[in-house]
């Protein structure tokens, strides 16, 4: 399983469009951190405008901390997109390309390779993250140095410096939950279909319906909001309060592995029958 | 002989469509298997149905003496195939793509056996150009040394000189034949190209609307006593003049580019020949043909 695990994954990194991801990464969180270099102050004032009456605030709020938050914040709506260009190509590039007739002719099962295949898509998962992480957190405290870190909320929380690190990597932890999930509908999609494009497409419009219903304030709607797997994938967010809520973190995440559980297991039910046409 | 491949009440059905139907065939050690048919009788879905990709509707498939539904893994370990056009990772080099797939294939391949294949598919000078700029007879030779990288028993091979130049068509012909006679391996061929089943099978099968027509050793099953005949002659009009008086009228069967066709049993010829002298009428050439043609339309129901 391992040699064919690191197969799947010289086939994704040796795709261009592999890249598309890192490179929206590497060129946006640098931008907003040159952004907030320069604006921060401003930003920074029109952000605590609400509260800087009542309050006194002092010391380097502009630090890594906030920047790393501010960006993951911006960035985890669109991160999905960005994982789904490979997860809906990992099956239907196969059979687009007409390469799975050169697979399930050899003596490998139908079961391993799709599991490597999720298993290879969940780590391109991982990397993605662990780059923007890098981007925003790292680079953030390169640029910015760090400091106590401010979390706008449903109040107002501010951490000391060394009581936000670990926050950050729960925080990004949970987000390899919800981003993997995003993976495995798109991974689903693709075990259907025999174009790569219909899956990417599909599965960013699941993703945008979703949020768009779970927004719109009319009950009926509202009521469906539980069953959107898009509920659960911001409870990210609660490591940046105090205290956690820890039963809400693992009632999110245990949806969203149960999600995650439904997608594969279709994608798997539907790749064990299929006939290989392509 | 041991059977190698046994096909035994073999159906496909795609919703209405039936495209193979209760279809028979055995192959044996050693064979060079002709699996003949004309485009759409079911030659591919055979071949999906053998490699596994697709599932039969009804039937069964014993490869090596196992039945393919139960022992899959070891069944494929020992075969090599192309099935229709070779396709490839074309974002990868020519060797990489031998590398993965002879991984995937559970088999440690060194980097002299994929060499070794790239060489005899004269493709080592191209080991690291990347698939996507190969042309299309190139990308048939390296579906070749795929399916041989890991030294396969049986090779499936589905239209394998497609593509491919008279030089490329002629070396996949002889690799054929010298896979066979000099490493013992069992090859199942399927083409369109009767003459080509003739020129390297030793056994053959044809089939057509998914259903076997005739299966047999190929040089009894295209042995026959009658024959088609070409003559050339000095004067084409008196020789047509001649026939239509005598007893050869009813074989003659019209002229091509000044040639008189005949359709008749081999043992006349010499009388024919013969006939045409006493009318002096010098005959230059005179060219028997079989007409593979003729006889693949006639077997497939299609003449």
């Amino acid at each position: 399983m391992r040699t064919l695990v690191y197969i799947e994954l010289q086939k994704i990194f040796k795709k261009w469009r592999t890249y598309i991801g890192f490179i929206a990464i590497g060129v946006m969180a640098p931008l907003v951190q040159l952004a907030l270099y320069f604006e921060g102050d401003n930003y920074l004032n029109f952000a605590t405008r609400s509260f800087s009456d009542a309050f006194l605030i002092s010391g380097n709020l502009m630090n890594g901390y906030l920047v790393g938050n501010l960006i993951l914040s911006t960035l985890f709506i669109h991160i999905p997109f960005l994982i789904v260009l490979v997860g809906g190509d990992l099956m239907a590039g196969e059979a687009t390309s007409g390469t799975f007739r050169l697979l399930i002719t050899r003596p490998v099962s139908r079961f391993q390779l799709l599991n490597a295949k999720f298993i290879a898509g969940i780590i391109y998962t991982i990397s993605l993250l662990c780059f923007l992480m890098l981007m925003s957190l790292g680079l953030g405290l390169l640029i910015f140095g760090s400091g106590e870190l401010i979390s706008l909320r449903d109040k107002i929380y501010i951490f000391a410096s060394d009581d936000v690190m670990w926050r950050f990597f729960a925080a990004y932890g949970f987000s390899i939950i919800s981003m993997t999930t995003v993976m495995a509908l798109s991974f689903m999609f693709s075990a259907i279909v025999e174009n790569a494009i219909g899956p990417i497409v599909g599965a960013m419009a699941v993703i945008i319906i979703f949020m768009i219903l779970s927004v719109l304030n009319i009950d009926f709607l509202q009521t469906l909001t539980p069953y959107y797997f898009t509920t659960y994938m911001p409870e990210w967010q609660s490591f940046f309060t105090d205290p956690v809520d820890y039963s809400g973190v693992l009632k999110s995440g245990l949806i969203l592995i149960g999600y995650i559980a439904v997608f594969y297991t279709v994608a798997l039910s539907l790749f064990l029958k299929k006939d290989i046409l392509s | 002989m041991e059977k190698v491949i046994e096909v035994k009440g073999l159906t496909k059905k795609f919703k209405n469509l039936t495209a193979v139907d209760d279809l028979e065939l055995n192959v044996y050690a050693g064979d060079v298997f002709g699996f003949l048919g004309p485009n759409g009788a079911g030659k591919s879905t055979t071949i999906r149905m053998m490699l596994s990709l697709i599932k039969p509707t009804k039937g069964s498939i014993e490869i090596f003496g196992k039945p393919l539904k139960t022992h899959r893994k070891d069944i494929l370990h020992n075969i090599g195939a192309i099935v229709e056009k070779p396709d490839f990772y074309l974002y990868l080099t020519a060797y990489k793509n031998l590398e993965i797939l002879g991984k995937t294939s559970g088999c440690d391949v060194t980097h002299e056996r994929i060499m070794e294949m790239l060489e005899l598919v004269r493709l080592a000078d191209r080991a690291k150009s990347k698939v996507k700029t190969f042309s299309h007879g190139m990308k048939q030779r390296l579906g070749l040394a795929q399916a041989l990288l890991h030294d396969p028993d049986l090779i499936i091979l589905d239209e394998p000189t497609t593509g491919l130049d008279p030089e490329g068509m002629k070396e996949v012909r002889d690799l054929i034949i010298n896979l066979s006679k000099e490493h013992g391996k069992t090859i199942f061929l399927s083409s369109h190209l009767l003459s080509e089943i003739e020129l390297i099978a030793s056994r053959m099968i044809i089939i057509n609307k998914g259903r076997t027509k005739v299966e047999g050793r190929v040089e009894e099953l295209l042995s026959s006593d009658d024959v088609k005949l070409k003559i050339e002659v000095d004067d084409t009009e008196k020789a047509i003049n001649c026939l239509n008086e005598s007893r050869w009228k009813e074989f003659y069967k019209g002229e091509e580019f000044g040639k008189l066709i005949f359709d008749m049993n081999k043992d006349e010829v010499t009388q024919l020949n013969k006939f045409f002298v006493e009318n002096n009428v010098g005959v230059s050439a005179v060219v028997p043909t079989r007409s593979l043609e003729e006889y693949f339309l006639k077997i497939t129901g299609e003449g």
